[in-house]
């Protein structure tokens, strides 16, 4: 009857505060500042009794469900957050101790620097440099792993690239470009671009005139160049892109918006990465034979060389050149 | 003679340049505005990589070398002070505060 007595003082006190203050914030503060000592002395027992009485029941669940509530986020507050630092110290610091012991016994069993016999040492690296050019037609052997022996990982890096740029598309595109209305979003956007980015800046602009077609020259020479010598379509995409980049931003959106919009990243990357996955799947699922392109192997100084090696560059650049392109407006004012 | 005459030309221009980028690189870091850091920047940009670059130029009697080199210079001079253009324009264009560092002229 006596503890029984403690716990009902302990519902009375609880339920006056949480009548006077509803919010829990105040009803946690006061219940985690006062030990259960102070509340049970503070807290007179013949305190509106009759009423407990009236309403027992409903007073009982309610009150004992706050007081759970209550003590939890003490609980929380005082120890909780501690001991989960804690843990979490812990836990840090052994994993670190298990990644370094891991790491440490990987080293010692590394095979001795240079030896013979070690697998860096096998006929992969003599086969690509004995058999590269015949087996791709690239001159440049760079290029030729990675667009023939690694091809499909060159795939997969093209596909991360396009994955990327629809992520970016549909985290940041404002408005919806079917039904071509502008909204306030797009409005502010536009006023912000228009403030703080230069417009019709004629130092710029002369500039531009004098510079855009050397970089896209100069961006198209490494891709078409990459069978031959150093460059690629990685490498001249986004010298292209940067390119495009500049005449956007001299001559601003309206004159890009005649030969680049949505539908042109979507045709051209579209037709580039097919091409590429078309070109490479044939000599996937027909054991590694590849493709009749009719163009020879490569020779030094013949661009229409080296087999599928310059196709499959122009697709690789097509691709890295539209989504550097389209994140760049993307992140000035979320659309072209 | 000659050839003593054109290296020791060579090698004042490259100790000229290179003491344009030094002291480019100690403004850069010692100047607290940005128009201010903007024009060391320039300077070792400009001046010291033209300087350098000639003195490579005299150094040398490739004529293709020279040529490279003189489309370096060319490069670097039509798109250094154009991207410096445009820092400071975007500068004056987002600090409302720009009046407390200098006087603008307005035409």
């Amino acid at each position: 009857m006596k503890k029984n007595e403690s716990f009902w003082q302990q519902l009375i006190k609880l339920d006056e505060v949480s009548r006077e203050n509803p919010l829990d914030e105040q009803l946690m503060a006061s219940a985690a500042d006062e030990p259960e000592s102070v509340l049970r002395e503070k807290s007179p027992f013949d305190f509106a009794f009759a009423e407990i009485q009236q309403e027992e029941k409903r007073e009982e669940l309610y009150i004992a469900e706050r007081l759970q509530a209550t003590h939890l986020h003490a609980w929380v507050d005082r120890k909780g957050k501690k001991w989960g630092r804690m843990a979490y110290n812990f836990t840090c610091v052994l994993f670190c101790i298990a990644l370094i012991v891991f790491l440490m016994s990987t080293v010692l069993r590394l095979p001795p620097l240079g030896a013979a016999e070690n697998p860096t040492n096998n006929e992969v690296a003599r086969r690509y440099l004995e058999k590269g050019l015949e087996e791709t037609g690239a001159v440049n052997m760079v290029a030729g792993m990675i667009l023939d022996y690694r091809a499909f990982d060159t795939f997969g890096e093209s596909t991360v690239l396009f994955v990327a740029a629809c992520s970016v598309l549909l985290l940041l595109k404002l408005g919806d470009h079917k039904s071509g209305e502008v909204t306030p979003a797009m409005r502010e956007a536009e006023w912000d671009d228009r403030h703080h980015e230069p417009k019709n800046d004629a130092i710029l602009q002369l500039a531009a005139k004098l510079l855009v077609p050397v970089i896209l020259l100069f961006g198209m020479y490494i891709v078409l160049a990459g069978h031959l010598g150093p460059g690629g379509g990685f490498s001249g995409g986004a010298v292209m892109g940067a390119g495009l980049i500049l005449y956007l931003n001299a001559f601003g959106f309206e004159k890009t918006g005649r030969f680049f919009t949505y539908k042109t990243f979507r045709w051209v990357t579209f037709i580039a990465l097919m091409t590429y996955a078309l070109l490479k799947s044939y000599s996937f699922f027909c054991g590694a034979n590849h493709l009749k392109s009719g163009i020879p192997l490569g020779t030094p100084g013949a661009i229409l060389s080296s087999g599928l090696i310059l196709p499959l560059n122009i697709c690789v650049g097509l691709i890295v050149m539209c989504t550097m392109y389209v994140f760049y407006t993307l992140f000035r004012k979320g659309g072209m | 003679m000659g050839e003593w005459i054109l290296f020791a030309v060579s090698v004042l221009l490259l100790v000229c340049g290179l003491f344009l980028m030094l002291s480019a690189v100690i403004g850069q870091y010692r100047f607290q505005y940005v128009l201010n850091r903007m024009h060391a920047a320039s300077m070792g940009d400009s001046l010291g990589l033209g300087l350098v670059l000639l003195s490579l130029c005299l150094s040398t009697s490739d004529g293709w070398l020279i040529a490279k080199y003189l489309l370096v210079v060319l490069f670097v001079w039509l798109t250094s002070p154009t991207a410096g253009h445009l820092i400071a324009r975007l500068e004056i264009a987002t600090d409302s505060q720009y009046q407390q560092e200098m006087e603008m002229i307005e035409k």
